[in-house]
Order: structure tokens, then C-alpha cells, then sequence
């Protein structure tokens, strides 16, 4: 039945022994069941030997229904331990879920002040990560489904869930509770690197943006100035400084765009930019008037921004 | 007392019957015409307005399922907006839950229960009167509101902050709490005469161990519905109290709580829904003995089972919150206790098991939905079991898993036996009988539709699919298998709409039933089909836990009681002696305008609470109405 | 079917008295429910307590005189109720009369009370959550005794009209009685609550 699995493994056989124990006894209650409906019998019993033998059997029954139970119980017991028992995370991620997509706030190192990113989350492999989990709006929940468990994010409540990856690759993260217009887009990857390639990233995430180089994005870069946007997006070593919009200085080098929603190509940020209310309806980036030569700049601007 | 007037009172000694039934007719008959429809508190008509409600109710939620499916045959589909989707998918809980389940439930309980115990009414039965009204004017609200485009769009559990003040702007939340009132407050009157009819009304001599499974289970029931509801209504209240005059219970930054929400919630919710299942087990163990000709084994097992089982609802909410981050001890307290839950699931289980084995099986269209029951409640039940493990749950909390598991038992759990007490009662409630062929065209239709549907929704959730999204991208895995359980939906509900075509047409000319088709053994075969006005010519009296035995046609009854006034009996509560001849209520139109007048403040008190002040002046005055006596027989002593 | 008489029920009497009377029973049941209510708002009062920093948050405790007036008077209620209900057993309809009359009275001086207790909590419903729950819990228990009292006044006044003397109106009264009772027992943990636990 099941797929995935990782630092889920732990959960993966729980989740194995339980639907195995669990199919047995609906067989065996079935089995039981159709054996009685298929015995030939001439009357009804209902002589006291019959009774007895039935009143025994089904304490017989119950005794071993509490003994399962009870053995369901301590293994979900044992995981749940097992699960909590991390050693010291080595790297600390702040993540903000808001509607709806999701904030990650990195502290490089000590004297720097954090870097944020958004809707994709890169770890390093073999490292516990330590997630703080707060919701700016209304409940959120992070879900990596090969990862971990889903813990849910509250307004007013701090979660901590802490990860560990045990094979690079990419994963998909989703938001499992429900939050509203967008809830369905609310995705975001996981990217689990060795070691030099995480630090690779941090290094060229922790940079300020670069400056254009070609023409046209420079163009893109003054309307994306003058418009509404930087009231919005913070865009690092520029003046835009909004925050109510992701962290825009790295956007390009992200693989998705929109929480999820398209693949980070040229054509789709200006699908985007041209109307995110068609693409995602309820989003809270508006429809920001621009005429199509503008609007081919500030995708131009965008994509450079690796 | 006026005892000794008994010399010019009529008594129902020495007449004839027929003319016996003819002056009871004349006390208990409700006037003809609208005036006479409206004012009726005859339990019969009003718990079957109810239940065609219910049913009504069913339809529309199905059809809500069915525009979801639609959605999500294919990724990325534009067939409906998110926010339609949102609203359909929680007017579909809601409607499911407090439109259907439970009143479907409570008003089986409010046609069978004074039947079952040999009365000639519920206990106040004008409460019963408004307790429907109540309930219509609720759901034609919400209903309204959907078709207004202003439906609630926050769940059918409506977490806050998502439905608080803040992020969701508009009525539509407070339309789902005030909606939620609206059916709180006529379960809890259905409850209240429930308890009262089975403790004060039972026929002489039905002691506490010759109470019908049913009746008991019903008892459970009720008393779920009075300790759990006030839960509900005490958070829907708060939470219209944050919306629209300020408080804070729910902010978190003036020190509210979003989680105090979840708490409450489920502390209703969990019982909830064993006050949906509960009743089904009635209808099981009742339903069954008839159509293996042997008596149910294990009555007292599976009274304490039902009793059991209400107790320890109340011990497991937090079982729907075993992802919002509580302490891990706590968590797995819950865990434990909502297994243990499956213990008096299993005595249950194992009874009818037991009872199968050692009868012999007639195949009639409600043993074939108990027996689709057995197989599918169980599995829904293990699902329950396995979401009951912390850890477990955290891979499929909020996924189509849990969807897969509700499913399983609200319709493999308590829709199926509904659907078998339905075809069982309905030669009762109509006189005439369900057709046989039909019915297991609709069994077999609803039986493998229902698990091509739900069945693959298991795999779904463990693919990682989650609840409450409109749409999913082409690149998940989820495709094929959602066009899969959207095409089985439609077999799903060709097997419904058979279901109501029979329902339907054996109404207007099924074969006549006579007065007791089954051969069952409790009280309600006892009286014609369907019972008339005053449900018993006499009162019967019971000395076993089957009073009907099978080739015996004579009925020890109570005689010496008064014809020209209501009279039903007052017994006592362990023995059932007989204590009083007591008055059952008159028609009235009170309830009637009470509950309109209750039913235009709530919804007033959604736009300003002074309506909550100006609006019970005439909630008070209608309620005297209903009150004050009028000087009829009735309220003589 | 035929029937086969077996009992006799031409001498039971036409009305029960207290516990055999349905409304006794449906009066205990309402009971149940609003009890369940209390109980579960003084949960939700522990609850948020129990999650604040400082408790009462950002106030002074509520003053002392208003609730402790109100709840000496309700306490001292309890008498002239139970002997009403008493004289209703009883059947003494001019005592009955003059008892309604006075637990008219002895209701709406809690609720003046009631109404100076609102301004001694030094604190709004919409200030904080702290507020909010004050202000529910008096409010929940204000809603009690307004009702209670609204049938006090009507069980008066029909028992000053021609239906007055009937076992049923008196059973009426007996459980008027009753409630009034519950209403008085509800408000003392509600007392504990507002003004014990808000000076820990
Ligand atoms: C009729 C309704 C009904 C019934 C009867 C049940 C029965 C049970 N439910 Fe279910 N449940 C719901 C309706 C119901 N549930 C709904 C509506 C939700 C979702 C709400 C929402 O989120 O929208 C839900 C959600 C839900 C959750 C939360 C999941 C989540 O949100 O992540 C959990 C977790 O513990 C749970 C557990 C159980 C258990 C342990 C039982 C047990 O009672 C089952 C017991 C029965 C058996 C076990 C089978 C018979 C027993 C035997 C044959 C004996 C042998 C057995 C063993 C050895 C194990 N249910
Ligand atoms: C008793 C309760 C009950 C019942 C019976 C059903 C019945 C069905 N449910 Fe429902 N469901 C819930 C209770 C119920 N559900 C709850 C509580 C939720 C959670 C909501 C939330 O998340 O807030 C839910 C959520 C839910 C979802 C998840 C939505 C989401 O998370 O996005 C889905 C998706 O497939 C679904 C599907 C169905 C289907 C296909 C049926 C089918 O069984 C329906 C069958 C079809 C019919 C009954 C219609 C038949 C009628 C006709 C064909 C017309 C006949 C006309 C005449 C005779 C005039 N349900
Ligand atoms: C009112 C605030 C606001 C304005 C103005 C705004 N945005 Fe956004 N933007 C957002 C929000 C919020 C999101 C996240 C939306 C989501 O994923 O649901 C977003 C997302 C984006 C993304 C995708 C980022 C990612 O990683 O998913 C891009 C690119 C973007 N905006 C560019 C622009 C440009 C260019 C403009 C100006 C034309 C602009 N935005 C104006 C708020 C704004
Ligand atoms: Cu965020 Cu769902
Ligand atoms: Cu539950």
C-alpha cells in the first residue's frame, strides 16, 4: 500500500505492522462470518450447550481483541519515543506559513542576519534539522510526507519538529490543514544536498541580488521600483523592501514559483506576474496593471535573479 | 384528587373495541387541513416529517458529494472555483452531520421509542413539534445561504482563526454557528423526551432488563446528545461573540486560544459520532433476531457495550488533534483510550456474529445491509484503529484516509443499518411493504459502489493526498484513481436513487403489510400498520424481553383509562409499575409560532446582539402561549 | 391481535407528584444540560487561566461587594424557596400565592445586583480573553436567573387565575422551586471562579 519513506522509516514499519495486524482480524471477522452464514443448518439453535459454547467463545474473542489493542498501543507507544529521540539538531530553519505559501528564514551564521527564502527548503543530508514552526494567519500544517509526520503551525503557538534525510533527493512538502482559497497550493520542495552543495547554496542565497546585465532587465528592474511590487517583495541589495510578498533576491534559482504552483521558467513568472488571480484565485498578490513591454522586462529582471 | 368521578369520566372498561376505537380516534385524531397539519404532536407524523426531512437533506448533501467528485475527476479542473468548492465541501460535512445523521437518528428514535415501550405518545410531545420546526428552519437557513453564495467556507469543524473574525469576513461563518444552534437546540429537546419517555413511559412491568437493544441504545444516545451538545453550543455561541461584539476567547494575541476551539470542538465531536453510530447498533440487534429466527444473543453484553461505549467517548477528542503539537504523554493517553474503544466494538461485532451463526439466515433486504454492514463497519473500524495511533496519524491525519475512514463507518456504519431499519419499519410506518427485487438491486448497487468509492481513497491518503483541495497538479500520482472513485461514485448513487425510487413508489402501492410482516417480537408489531393516532387500543403489559411470541395472538393490556382526554401511563424507573395516569399534551399551534419567533432572533442576533434582547419578547410570549393552560381535559388532575 | 386484560389502571391517580411526574424528570434533564454548560465554561475558564501569564489578565480582580451581596441573597433565596415548594406539596394556595410573590422579589434583586456586579469587574469582554470569560460566565448564569424569574412571575400570576388549584400547578411550582435551587448551587463554583481564583 504504502510508498515513500525515509526518516519516515520508523513510521513506515508502525504503519505496516498495524494495517498488517489490522487486515488479519477484519479477514478473520469475515472469514467468521461468512462461515456462518454458509453452515447448513436445519432450525435455529438456541439449546444452553450452544449458548454456553457461544459465550465462551466470545470471551475468548474479546480477551484477544484486548490484547491486541493493547499490543497496537505500546508499538504506537515505542515509535512515538523512537521518533523523539533526535540528539541535538545542527541547523535550525524558522519556518513561517502564512496564506498561502511559506517563509524560511535561515540564519547563516551568528553575526549575519538570517536570509529567507521561500517555498523550498534545502537540508543537508544526514543532519538533524531543527524546524520552528509559526503560523502568521490561521493554522497551517508542514507535511513532508518522506520525510516526516505533519505537525501543525498555530497562531500563537511555536511547534518544533525535527528532520533528518537519510538520501539526497527532492521531495514535495504540502500544507495538510485546511487554510482557506489556496489550501490546495500550497506546496514547496525539499531539496536534501551533501554536505558542499548545501553550503554552496547558503553561500549564494545569503548574497544580495545581482544586478542585471541585460538590457532589459535593467528596464524590468526600474518598473519592478516604481510599481506597486517592491511594496511588497524584498529583492536584497535593492530598495525593495516589502515583506508581505516572498523574498524575491534569489526567485529564479527556486523550482517552483507560486508555492508549488508552476515550474520557475521565464514564461511562467510572466504568466504570473501578467495575473496571478487567473493562475491562483484568492491569491494574495494582486493583479498589478502593466503594459506587455513591462511586463516582458520584469520577467526578464526575474530570471536573472538567481 | 377527582379519583372518585371516575362514574362519569368514559373508561376503556367494558366497551367494545371497535367502538373503543373510535372515541380514542376522536381524542387522539389531529384536526384536517393546514391548521391541523401545523399543530399536530402526534409523534408518528411529526418523527416522520422528520425523518423525510433528513432524507431530503441526504439527497441534497449526496448531490453536494457528487459536484465535489466532479471537481476532482481530473487535475486542475475549472468546474467549480475554490470558493464554491469550499463552501460545497463543508455545507456537504455539515449537512451530512447536523441535517442528516443525527435527526435522521434522533427522529427513528422519536418514531420507534414510545412504540417500542408500549406508550401512546412521546413524553412532551409539543416539544417534539418545535424541536422539527426548529430544525426546518435550520437547515432551510444554511441552505438559503448556499444558494445566496454566501455558505459557510470554513469546514464542517470550522477551526478558527480561519472562521474568527479576522479571516472570515462576512456572514458566512456565523450562518454555520447559528445553523449549528438551530440543530443543537432541537436535538437537545429530542434527547430531553427521549430520557423522559423511556424512563417514565414504558409499559407495566418492561423492567430494566426488558428494555429493547434499540430503546437502549437510543437511551445512550440521548444522554450523549445532553452531556455533549452544550459544548457545541457553547462554542458556536463564542465564537459569534468574537465575531460580532469583540471578545477574545479565540485570539491568541489578547490571550485567546486557537486550540481551545479543537477542544471544544471535539469534546462534542468525538461523541458526535457515536451518537450517529450508537443508534445504528439499536437498529442492528433489532433488525436482526427476525431474520434468523433465533433472539439476539448477549443482551446484557451488549447493553453494557452501548453503555461502555458512551462513557468513553467523552475520554477521546484529542484524538483529532494528535498533530497540533500536545505533549507526547498526553497523546498517548489518547491513543489507549481510543483503542479501547474497540473493545465493546468487538462485543458488539461478536454478539450479531454469534447470533448469524447459531440462526438461520433469511435473506431479505435488510439482513443483506446488516450483513454489508458487519463487513464494512469493520474495516472502518480497523482504519479507526490504525488512525488511533499517534504516529500513524501524523503520515495520514488530514488526508483522504481519514476521509476513506469516515466513510466507512458514517455510511458503512450507520447509513447501511439506517437504510435496513428502513426497509424493516417502513411496512410499519406505511402499511405496506418495500419491493424485495429493488431492494437488492439497490443493496448490491450501494454495497460495491460504496467500496469502489471509499476503498481506493485509503490508497489516495497514503500517496500523501490531502483533504479540502479543489484541485491537485497532473504530475501527483493521483489521477487515474480519482477519475476511478469519481466513476464509482455514480454508481453510488444510482444505488441511492433506486433506493428512493422504492421508497417512493411501495409508499403509493406496495403490497399491503398486515400488522406485524417479520414476526419480530417487540411491541411496535403489536398495533396495526401504520399505528393509529393513539399507537395502542390498550396499553400492553410486558413480563419478557420479547413480548410478541410468535402463534400467540392475545396481548395482556392495562385497562382504566379514561377515553375523552389523552391518558397514556406513568411507570416507574427501574420496574416499570405503574404510577400514574397521566396527560399527554393537546395539539397546538404554539410551537409552531415559538419556534418561528425563536428562529427570527437567532438569525437576527447574526447582524447585532440586540436582537438577542428585542427578539425574546416574542420567543416569551409564544411560550406562554404554549403554557398557559387552556382548561381542556387534559389539565385536569 | 385481542387484547387480554390483565391490570387495572382505573385507580392510579391522574397526576404524578415529583419523581413520578415527567416534567420532574424533564426539569432534571434540563438541569443536566446547563449543568454540563457550567461545568464546561468554568473548564474554559481554567484553561485560559491556565495558559495566561498573569491571572486576571491586565486587571485587578473584581471588587468584592456586588458578588458577595448577590450571592449572601441568593443563598438566603434557598429558604422561602424550599418552603414554597413545601406549601406547594402541601397544596396551601394562599401560602403558595404569597411565596411566588415573594421569589419574585428575591429574583430581581440579584439581578439589580447583578447588573452594579457588571461595573465592578474592571474589565470589558472585548479587552482581553480574561474579559471575554468574565463576562460569559455572569452572563451564562444572568440568562438563568432571568428566565427562572420570568417563570416565577407567570407561575404567579396563574396562581392568582382560576387554573390555580390543580396538583399540576402545584408540581409546577415544585419544580420552579427545584430549578431555582440549581440556579443557586450553579452560582457558587461560578462565585469561586470570578473572585477566588482571580486573587491566587
Ligand atoms: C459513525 C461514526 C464513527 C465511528 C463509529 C468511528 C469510530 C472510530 N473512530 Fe472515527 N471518525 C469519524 C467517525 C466515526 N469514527 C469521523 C466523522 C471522523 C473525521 C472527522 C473529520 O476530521 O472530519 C473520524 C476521525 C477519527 C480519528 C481522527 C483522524 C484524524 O483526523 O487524523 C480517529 C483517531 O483516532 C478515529 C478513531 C476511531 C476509532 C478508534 C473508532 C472505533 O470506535 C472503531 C471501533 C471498531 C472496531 C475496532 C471494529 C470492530 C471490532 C472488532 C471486530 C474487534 C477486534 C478489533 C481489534 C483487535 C482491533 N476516528
Ligand atoms: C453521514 C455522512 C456522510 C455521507 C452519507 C457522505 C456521503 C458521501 N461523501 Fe462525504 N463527507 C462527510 C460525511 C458524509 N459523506 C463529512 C463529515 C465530510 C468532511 C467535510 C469537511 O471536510 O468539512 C465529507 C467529505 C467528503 C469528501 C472530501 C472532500 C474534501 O475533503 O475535499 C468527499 C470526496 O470525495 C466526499 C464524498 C462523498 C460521497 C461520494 C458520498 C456519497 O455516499 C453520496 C452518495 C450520493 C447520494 C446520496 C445522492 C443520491 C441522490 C440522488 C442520485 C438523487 C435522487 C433524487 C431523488 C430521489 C429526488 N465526502
Ligand atoms: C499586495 C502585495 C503584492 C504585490 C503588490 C506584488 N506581490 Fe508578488 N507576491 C505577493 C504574495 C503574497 C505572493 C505569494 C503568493 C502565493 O504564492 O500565494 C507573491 C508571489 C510572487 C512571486 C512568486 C514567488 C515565489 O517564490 O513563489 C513573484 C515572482 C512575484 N510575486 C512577483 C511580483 C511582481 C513582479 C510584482 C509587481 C508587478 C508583484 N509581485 C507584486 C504579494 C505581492
Ligand atoms: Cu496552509 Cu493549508
Ligand atoms: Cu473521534
Amino acid at each position: 500500500l504504502n510508498t515513500h519513506g525515509h526518516s519516515a522509516d520508523a513510521l513506515r514499519d508502525l504503519i505496516i505492522l498495524i494495517t498488517v495486524v489490522c487486515t488479519v482480524v477484519w479477514l478473520m471477522v469475515v472469514g467468521f462470518l461468512l462461515w456462518a452464514l454458509a453452515r447448513r443448518r436445519e432450525v435455529p439453535r438456541r439449546d444452553s450447550d450452544t449458548e454456553r459454547k457461544m459465550a465462551l467463545s466470545i470471551r475468548l474473542a474479546i480477551a484477544a481483541t484486548i490484547l491486541t489493542v493493547a499490543g497496537l498501543t505500546i508499538a504506537s507507544f515505542y515509535t512515538t519515543r523512537d521518533l523523539n529521540s533526535s540528539n541535538g539538531a545542527s541547523l535550525t530553519v524558522r519556518v513561517k506559513a502564512q496564506q498561502w505559501w511559506w517563509q524560511f528564514a535561515y540564519q547563516a551564521s551568528d553575526q549575519e542576519p538570517p536570509f529567507l527564502t521561500a517555498n523550498e527548503l534545502h537540508i543537508p543530508v544526514n543532519k538533524d534539522v531543527r524546524l520552528e514552526l509559526e503560523a502568521l494567519d490561521v493554522i497551517h500544517s508542514l507535511w513532508i510526507p518522506s520525510l516526516a509526520g505533519k505537525l501543525d503551525m498555530i497562531p500563537g503557538r511555536k511547534n518544533i519538529i525535527t528532520i533528518r534525510a537519510t538520501r539526497p533527493g527532492i521531495y514535495r512538502g504540502q500544507c495538510a490543514e485546511f487554510c482557506g482559497l489556496q489550501h490546495s497550493h500550497m506546496a514547496f520542495v525539499v531539496v536534501v544536498e551533501e554536505g558542499a552543495a548545501y553550503q554552496r547554496w547558503v553561500a549564494a542565497q545569503a548574497a544580495p541580488a545581482v544586478e542585471p546585465a541585460m538590457a532589459e532587465a535593467s528596464a524590468g528592474k526600474a518598473v519592478f521600483m516604481s510599481k506597486p511590487c517592491a511594496a511588497c517583495h524584498t529583492i536584497r541589495g535593492t530598495s525593495a523592501t516589502g515583506t508581505s510578498g516572498p523574498d524575491l533576491t534569489h526567485v529564479a534559482s527556486r523550482r517552483t514559483i507560486g508555492a508549488g504552483l508552476l515550474e520557475t521558467t521565464r514564461g511562467s513568472l510572466a504568466a504570473w506576474i501578467a495575473d496571478p488571480q487567473t493562475l491562483k484565485p484568492g491569491s494574495n498578490m494582486p493583479l498589478v496593471p502593466l503594459t506587455s513591454d513591462e511586463l516582458r522586462q520584469i520577467s526578464a529582471y526575474m530570471e536573472e535573479l538567481r | 384528587m377527582t379519583r372518585d368521578q371516575g362514574a362519569r369520566v368514559p373508561l376503556d372498561v367494558d366497551i367494545s373495541d371497535a367502538e373503543l376505537e373510535r372515541q380514542l380516534k376522536e381524542t387522539w385524531s389531529s384536526k384536517p387541513g393546514l391548521w391541523g397539519a401545523i399543530s399536530t404532536v402526534d409523534h408518528k407524523v411529526v418523527a416522520g416529517r422528520y425523518i423525510a426531512t433528513a432524507f431530503v437533506f441526504l439527497i441534497l448533501g449526496g448531490l453536494l458529494a457528487m459536484a465535489m467528485r466532479l471537481q476532482l475527476s481530473q487535475p486542475e479542473a475549472r468546474f467549480i472555483n475554490p470558493d464554491r468548492y469550499n463552501q460545497i465541501f463543508t455545507m456537504h460535512g455539515s449537512t451530512m452531520m447536523f441535517l442528516f445523521a443525527v435527526p435522521v437518528m434522533e427522529a427513528m428514535a422519536a418514531y420507534l421509542v414510545p412504540l417500542m415501550v408500549g406508550t401512546r405518545n412521546i413524553a412532551f410531545p409539543r416539544l417534539n413539534a418545535f424541536s422539527y420546526w426548529i430544525f426546518l428552519f435550520g437547515g432551510i437557513l444554511i441552505w438559503v445561504a448556499f444558494a445566496l453564495d454566501t455558505a459557510p467556507d470554513v469546514g464542517w469543524f470550522a477551526y478558527v482563526p480561519l472562521a474568527g473574525p479576522q479571516y472570515a469576513p462576512g456572514k458566512r461563518a456565523d450562518l454555520w454557528a447559528q445553523m449549528i444552534t438551530f440543530t443543537e437546540v432541537a436535538a437537545l429537546a429530542v434527547a430531553v423526551e427521549i430520557v423522559v419517555t423511556v424512563f417514565k413511559q414504558r409499559a407495566p412491568g418492561m423492567s430494566l432488563d426488558r428494555i429493547p437493544v434499540l430503546v437502549w441504545a437510543m437511551l445512550v444516545m440521548s444522554f450523549l446528545v445532553i452531556m455533549a451538545m452544550p459544548a457545541i453550543m457553547f462554542s458556536s455561541t463564542t465564537l459569534i461573540l468574537d465575531r460580532l461584539v469583540g471578545t477574545h476567547f479565540y485570539n491568541p494575541a489578547e490571550g485567546g486560544d486557537a486550540l481551545l476551539w479543537q477542544h471544544l470542538f471535539w469534546f462534542f465531536g468525538h461523541p458526535e459520532v457515536y451518537i450517529i453510530f450508537l443508534p445504528a447498533v439499536g437498529m442492528v440487534s433489532t433488525i436482526l433476531p427476525a431474520f434468523v429466527g433465533r433472539p439476539l444473543f448477549g443482551y446484557m453484553l451488549l447493553v453494557m457495550a452501548l453503555i461502555t461505549t458512551g462513557v468513553l467517548s467523552f475520554g477521546l477528542w484529542v484524538h483529532h488533534m494528535f498533530t497540533v503539537g500536545l505533549p507526547r504523554v498526553g497523546e498517548s493517553f489518547f491513543t489507549a483510550s481510543s483503542m479501547s474503544i474497540a473493545v465493546p466494538a468487538g462485543i458488539q461485532i461478536f454478539c450479531w456474529l454469534a447470533t448469524l451463526w447459531a440462526g438461520k439466515p433469511v435473506y431479505k433486504t435488510p439482513l443483506l445491509f446488516i450483513l454489508g454492514f458487519i463487513v464494512t463497519f469493520v474495516m472502518g473500524g480497523m482504519t479507526g484503529v490504525m488512525v488511533a495511533s499517534v504516529p500513524f496519524d501524523t503520515q495520514v491525519h488530514d488526508t483522504y484516509f481519514v476521509v476513506a475512514h469516515f466513510h466507512y463507518v458514517l455510511i458503512g456504519g450507520a447509513v447501511f443499518p439506517l437504510i435496513a431499519a428502513v426497509y424493516y419499519w417502513f411496512p410499519k410506518m406505511t402499511g405496506r411493504m418495500m419491493s424485495e427485487r429493488l431492494g437488492r438491486w439497490s443493496f448490491w448497487l450501494i454495497f460495491c459502489g460504496f467500496h469502489l468509492t471509499f476503498f481506493p481513497m485509503h490508497i489516495l491518503g497514503l500517496w500523501g493526498m490531502p483533504r479540502r483541495i479543489y484541485t491537485y497538479q497532473p504530475e501527483l500520482p493521483w489521477t487515474s484513481l480519482n477519475l476511478f472513485v469519481s466513476l464509482s461514485a455514480l454508481v453510488l448513487a444510482g444505488g441511492f436513487l433506486v433506493f428512493f425510487v422504492n421508497a417512493i413508489r411501495s409508499w403509493r402501492n406496495g403490497l399491503p403489510a398486515g400488522s406485524n410482516p417479520w414476526g419480530a417480537a417487540t411491541l411496535e408489531w403489536a398495533t396495526s400498520s401504520p399505528p393509529p393516532p393513539y399507537n395502542f387500543r390498550r396499553i400492553p403489559v410486558v413480563s419478557s424481553l420479547d413480548p410478541l411470541t410468535p402463534g400467540e395472538n392475545e396481548l395482556p393490556v392495562v385497562a382504566g383509562l379514561r377515553t375523552d382526554r389523552r391518558e397514556l401511563l406513568v411507570t416507574s424507573v427501574v420496574e416499570a409499575l405503574p404510577q400514574a395516569r397521566e396527560s399527554s399534551t393537546t395539539d397546538s399551534v404554539w410551537p409552531f409560532w415559538a419556534a418561528v419567533a425563536t428562529s427570527v432572533m437567532l438569525v437576527w442576533s447574526i447582524f447585532t446582539p440586540w436582537a438577542v434582547v428585542w427578539g425574546s419578547i416574542p420567543v416569551a410570549i409564544t411560550l406562554i402561549g404554549w403554557f398557559w393552560p387552556k382548561g381542556s381535559p387534559e389539565d385536569e388532575s | 391481535m385481542k387484547d387480554r386484560i390483565v391490570l387495572d389502571a382505573s385507580a392510579l391517580p391522574m397526576h404524578g407528584m415529583g419523581a413520578a411526574s415527567p416534567t420532574w424528570w424533564a426539569t432534571c434533564a434540563f438541569m443536566l444540560i446547563e449543568g454540563s454548560g457550567f461545568a464546561l465554561a468554568i473548564a474554559v475558564y481554567l484553561y485560559l487561566m491556565s495558559l495566561a501569564p498573569s491571572w486576571p489578565m491586565e486587571a485587578p480582580p473584581p471588587d468584592l461587594w456586588a458578588g458577595t451581596w448577590l450571592t449572601l441573597m441568593l443563598i438566603a433565596s434557598v429558604v422561602p424557596n424550599v418552603l414554597v415548594s413545601r406549601w406547594a406539596h402541601r397544596r396551601d394556595l394562599r401560602k403558595v400565592q404569597v411565596g411566588l410573590v415573594v421569589m419574585t422579589m428575591l429574583g430581581i434583586i440579584p439581578l439589580v445586583l447583578r447588573a452594579f456586579e457588571f461595573t465592578t469587574l474592571h474589565i470589558r469582554w472585548d479587552d482581553n480573553a480574561y474579559g471575554s470569560i468574565v463576562w460569559m460566565l455572569l452572563g451564562l448564569h444572568t440568562t438563568h436567573i432571568l428566565t427562572d424569574v420570568v417563570d416565577t412571575v407567570v407561575l404567579a400570576c396563574l396562581m392568582f387565575s382560576r387554573h390555580a388549584d390543580n396538583t399540576r400547578r402545584y408540581g409546577d411550582v415544585q419544580d420552579n422551586c427545584m430549578y431555582w435551587n440549581f440556579v443557586v448551587v450553579a452560582w457558587l463554583p461560578l462565585y469561586g471562579c470570578i473572585y477566588g481564583l482571580a486573587r491566587l
